[in-house]
């Protein structure tokens, strides 16, 4: 009972580790930089629905829109300002830019929002279930968490193969400079990564916050952190791959904290980690990059 | 003195304006503080900056030379930190002579931190780009977890080490304890000044500019530049990787070192040893300008010295700080600022002055 | 000849070098402000910035509180006071730059700094110079090691060892499990004088669960690992933005056991929208009620509230608005004038801070060892309806 108690714990950790990957995996894949800044976008999206929700007193599904629209508001704002002027300049430069948008954001939030710790109130309201006897107890936010991951995931997954746009960012992934010179509109298919990243990650501030319910101008860094591993593991650039390492990170974390330390479960984990990119040096699902004289 | 000049290679002019910089600033902050004319912030701040140097020009080894990107340079600093913090208080009563336990410290900092730069290299640098920067990041999140864990305590008996409480060590009643788990290390005795900090700075420089200009250095960045025709012409790419990781995780553990022997009280947090510290340590190598020492020193003492200087700005300190930091970098990647900064740069200057030279020669003919 | 702009270079490299010099020596050392009062400066520094920046901010406005108070008042022998805390992120390197600030404002006493780690390294740079420390929440016992050093709280021996007397003594429980933060030293210092006074007691410890800063979100292993335990009763030496989660997820996963912190846990109750029911039946050791009837208390809490909202009013605030009551005690007993040293102060104080007994909200008869460890007893506390009911 208690590993089936491990498990699901694990899946729920690492659905929302899945969402918050899915972003960083999509902006990685398409403008080739890792966004250090996705993580604060979240904490960004969890202050939104408590200012609306518990401040306000606007219902919940308000909330959770107004803070999709700010967040990706945001995420373009970001994009436009911090990362545009610097599309030529090397990928450090864009990965420093990023760091001082992270502190920016984190800084913004301590000044608008104080520095009390705020507890946050579920935006799920399904009940918890429990299974023999009270042995094995899952949480509304578990249940609510894995269904939007999945959901979200084939959602995404259509959207990429199926529509026009979507595989203008597949195109510009590929080779950005042929996808423009077969008419992409390079631009708008990053700006369009940076809106649906910045709005997933919205829905991951909502998931992230009902279920573990306090909120700070720091509540984003670590799973952003954890996200960016997650995505890595998965083979960084690929979407299955996102939502596969994040669920598989969330389940070793928790039953390395289960079964052999509570200390040394981040250390574990990224035992595991190192261990996985030394035999598939690209991650579970990355391509093979093909090198070339 | 001109005649001479123009025969000195390029390079060595370059190096020459970093050393002349070094020195200036040194004879101005020891000027300064035998006239007893510094304030006791920039005073404080002068180990802090040479060991934030260190650390810069030492990553810039393996991000600006090697090509690689490191997230994990903290992890170096921090091994160096405790072994040499270890040995200084287990030692504080045997070795008396202040110089002759911190020189040992040094060294025993360093050398721990380049032999985990040997055993980290072999895997890591089998990787590439984002990939070897997640390992390299994987790796320092686990020197800092583990050494929170740690509790090593000596008696009569010998060395005692648990990764579980001090109790479980069973010390004898006449044990110390010396490292305490997340307490860390405390009563670290205060040998860093700012005399030795820039002597390590400058023996960092030394030893970094003339790596550059080495075999081993042209070799290494013909690895960075294009590894299969380096490989091709038969450059042992492995062993010479190596070589300048190992480097690059020696100074790492001299800063260390240096920071250690700094403060009384040494624990590992993701501020100082973490990712959060090897980040700051990328943001001076590239604001700087990746692969320059002279950029990597001169972000390293603004951007240290930055937050402290905004101080008066109260609770918009850090917020300005980002700030600045963003535009630095957007400022940096501006084509017309670039244009702008060719025309006042030194190194430029410089190399046009032949060229400057003989079109004055040829307008007066 | 444009060796020149070389030259040129460098000579603004100097400038550049001394104007950083500058700007920090224009030190204050008269110990007088603009308009010719006199005033006595007392600095401190503390985390208003980062991940404890509500402890910080706490200490900041519980100080200032205080020191207005007493400015109001006429301030102390006629001397106003003068207080400034400096961010240190909780870093102990940041502590020991704010430390050098503080000394460039014309620093004559300082509140030390909010966090153990930090005060540790503040501390050794102030004993250096013999500046008198009051800190009035750091608890490592390390943190006041000079003989310049004192505090306002309990030290973490002292609270892990009482809670595990209370919780023997009282027969609260017989199985006991613990959940702390083992990258923090204060949660683990508190652990480890809990674990080995439950042995002495014949409380069983029947698991020792952790987490780290970097992981300090998800609880579920942890708490499955305390339900498989049978413990009765779950120890909490952390902070209460954690104990938060750990309350909430506990109920989620249908545990049901009594839970005991220390005074990282106040604070929790003022949380923002917190849900105070998930906090019934939770005791602590604290030394600030914010729902006392003593006068001190009362006045605390209305005007604290007015000033700056309930969101940072903790034990930390409390324990800062002690520290400049204690040092106006120890000033007005030393006979400490604004025109004497730093190092003159400290000396005085040192003596002083022996001799005097403070009422305050943090404790009634205070009164110092020269070891500078304070004479209070925890007390403990149940919250009941949402408010804090003596035990």
């Amino acid at each position: 009972m208690d590993f089936l108690s491990y498990l699901v714990s694990g899946i729920s950790l690492g659905s929302i580790y899945a969402l918050i990957a899915l972003g960083y995996t999509m902006v990685y894949g398409i403008a080739k930089m890792l966004n250090f800044a996705h993580g604060d976008i979240i904490m960004v999206g969890g202050y939104v629905i408590f200012t609306m929700c518990t401040t306000w007193g606007l219902p919940t599904p308000a909330g959770i829109i107004g803070a999709i629209i700010i967040c990706t508001v945001l995420g373009v704002v970001i994009e436009r300002v911090a990362y545009k002027p610097l599309r030529k300049a090397t990928s450090l430069a864009v990965l420093i830019t990023a760091i001082g948008v992270s502190y920016f954001l984190q800084n913004a939030a301590l000044l608008i929002f104080g520095s009390g710790t705020k507890s946050f109130t579920s935006v799920v309201t399904i009940p918890a279930i429990h299974l023999f006897d009270g042995a094995l107890v899952i949480s509304g936010e578990t249940i609510v968490t894995i269904i939007v991951s999945v959901i979200i995931m084939i959602v995404l997954s259509l959207f990429i193969n199926k529509t026009k746009p979507g595989r203008a960012m597949l195109a510009v992934s590929e080779d950005r400079g042929a996808a423009q010179l077969m008419g992409v509109n390079v631009n708008g298919t990053i700006t369009l990564t940076f809106a649906i990243g910045s709005a997933l990650a919205a829905i991951a501030g909502a998931l992230l916050c009902s279920a573990y319910p306090a909120l700070s101008s720091t509540t984003g860094a670590m799973p952003g952190i954890k996200a960016f591993v997650a995505a890595v593991f998965g083979g960084i650039g690929s979407i299955p791959g996102a939502m596969i390492g994040g669920i598989l990170l969330g389940v070793i974390e928790n039953l390395s904290k289960g079964y052999i330390s509570t200390q040394l479960s981040d250390t574990i984990v990224f035992c595991v980690l190192i261990i996985v990119l030394l035999v598939k040096p690209t991650g579970l699902f990355g391509k093979k990059i093909d090198e070339k004289v | 003195m001109a005649e001479k000049a123009k025969k000195l290679k390029l390079s060595t002019k370059s190096n020459l304006i970093t050393y002349a910089m070094l020195l200036v600033f040194f004879i101005v902050m020891q000027t300064l503080i035998s006239t007893d004319s510094i304030s006791s912030l920039l005073n404080g701040l002068l180990v802090p900056i040479c060991t934030y140097s260190i650390l810069a020009v030492s990553l810039n080894l393996v991000v600006g030379i090697l090509g690689d990107l490191s997230l994990g340079h903290a992890g170096f600093m921090c091994v160096g930190a405790y072994a040499s913090a270890f040995f200084s208080v287990t030692f504080a009563d045997a070795i008396p002579q202040d110089w002759l336990r911190f020189l040992l410290a040094l060294l025993l900092g360093g050398i721990v931190a380049a032999f985990f730069g040997l055993i980290i290299g072999i895997p890591v640098l089998r990787l590439k780009g984002d990939y070897l920067a997640i390992v390299t990041l994987a790796f320092g999140e686990i020197i800092k977890n583990i050494v929170n864990l740690l509790y090593v305590g000596i008696d009569s008996k010998g060395l005692h080490v648990s990764l579980e409480s001090s109790q479980a060590l069973g010390l004898e009643a006449d044990g110390k304890m010396i490292i305490k788990g997340a307490l860390g290390i405390t009563g670290t005795p205060k040998d860093s000044t700012f005399l030795i900090g820039f002597i390590l700075l400058l023996i960092t420089v030394v030893v970094s500019l003339n790596l550059i200009n080495s075999r081993t250095g042209r070799a290494v960045m013909a690895i960075r530049d294009n590894r299969i025709a380096a490989e091709s012409i038969g450059i042992n790419v492995t062993k010479y990787k190596l070589i300048v990781f190992m480097i690059s995780a020696f100074f790492a553990g001299i800063a260390g070192v240096l920071y250690a022997h700094n403060l009384s009280s040494l624990t590992a947090t993701s501020k100082n040893f973490g990712y959060n510290m090897s980040i700051t340590i990328l943001v001076f190598v590239v604001l700087g300008g990746i692969g320059s020492t002279r950029g990597s020193i001169i972000a390293a003492v603004i951007l240290t010295a930055l937050p402290e200087y905004l101080r008066s700005l109260n609770d918009y300190r850090m917020l300005i700080y980002s700030i600045v930091l963003i535009l630095l970098m957007l400022a940096n990647n501006n084509e017309r600022l670039n244009v702008f900064k060719e025309k006042i740069s030194i190194t430029n200057f410089l190399r046009n002055r032949k060229k400057g030279n003989t079109l004055d020669k040829e307008a007066k003919s | 000849m444009k060796m020149k702009k070389v030259i040129a270079a460098l000579l603004a490299l100097t400038m550049v070098a001394l104007c950083f010099a500058a700007c920090g020596s224009n030190s204050d050392t008269t110990g007088s402000t603009s308009n010719g009062e006199v005033t006595l400066k007392i600095g401190g520094s503390g985390p208003l910035t980062g991940d404890y920046a509500q402890y910080g901010n706490g200490v900041k406005n519980g100080a200032q509180l205080a020191v207005d108070e007493i400015n109001a008042a006429g301030g102390v022998n006629g001397i106003k006071l003068e207080f400034k805390l400096e961010d240190d992120e909780g870093s102990q390197e940041k502590a020991v730059n704010a430390y050098n600030v503080l000394k460039d404002w014309g620093m004559k006493l300082s509140i030390g700094t909010v966090t153990s780690d930090a005060c540790i390294a503040f501390q050794g740079e102030a004993s250096r110079d013999n500046m008198f420390v009051l800190t009035p929440s750091a608890t490592a016992v390390e943190a006041i090691s000079g003989d310049n050093a004192f505090r306002v709280c309990f030290s973490d021996p002292n609270q892990g060892v009482a809670s595990a007397d209370y919780i023997a003594d009282n027969n609260v429980a017989k199985k006991v499990a613990v959940i702390y933060d083992s990258s923090n030293s204060y949660s683990s210092g508190i652990y480890e004088k809990f674990n080995a006074e439950a042995k002495v007691k014949g409380l069983e410890v029947v698991t020792a669960q952790s987490f780290t800063s970097d992981n300090n979100e998800d609880f579920s292993a942890q708490l499955q690992a305390v339900k498989s335990s049978g413990a009765e009763l779950v120890f909490l030496p952390i902070y209460y933005s954690e104990a938060a989660l750990i309350l909430k997820q506990a109920q989620n996963a249908a545990l049901d056991v009594k839970y005991f912190g220390c005074d990282g846990l106040d604070g929790i109750l003022t949380m923002a929208n917190f849900d105070k029911s998930l906090a019934e039946g939770v005791m602590l050791l604290t030394p600030f009620a914010a729902n006392a009837t003593d006068e001190y208390t009362v006045n605390f809490v209305k005007k604290y509230s007015e000033k700056y909202g309930t969101d940072t009013m903790n034990q930390f605030a409390a324990d800062a608005y002690d520290a400049i009551y204690i040092i106006k005690a120890a000033i007005e007993k030393a006979g400490i004038t604004a025109d004497m040293s730093a190092s003159d102060i400290c000396d005085a104080m040192k003596t002083a801070m022996t001799q005097i007994t403070v009422d305050g909200v943090t404790g009634t008869g205070i009164h110092w060892t020269a070891d500078g460890e304070p004479s209070k007893a925890p007390k403990a506390v149940v919250i009941k309806a949402g408010a804090y009911q003596a035990l």
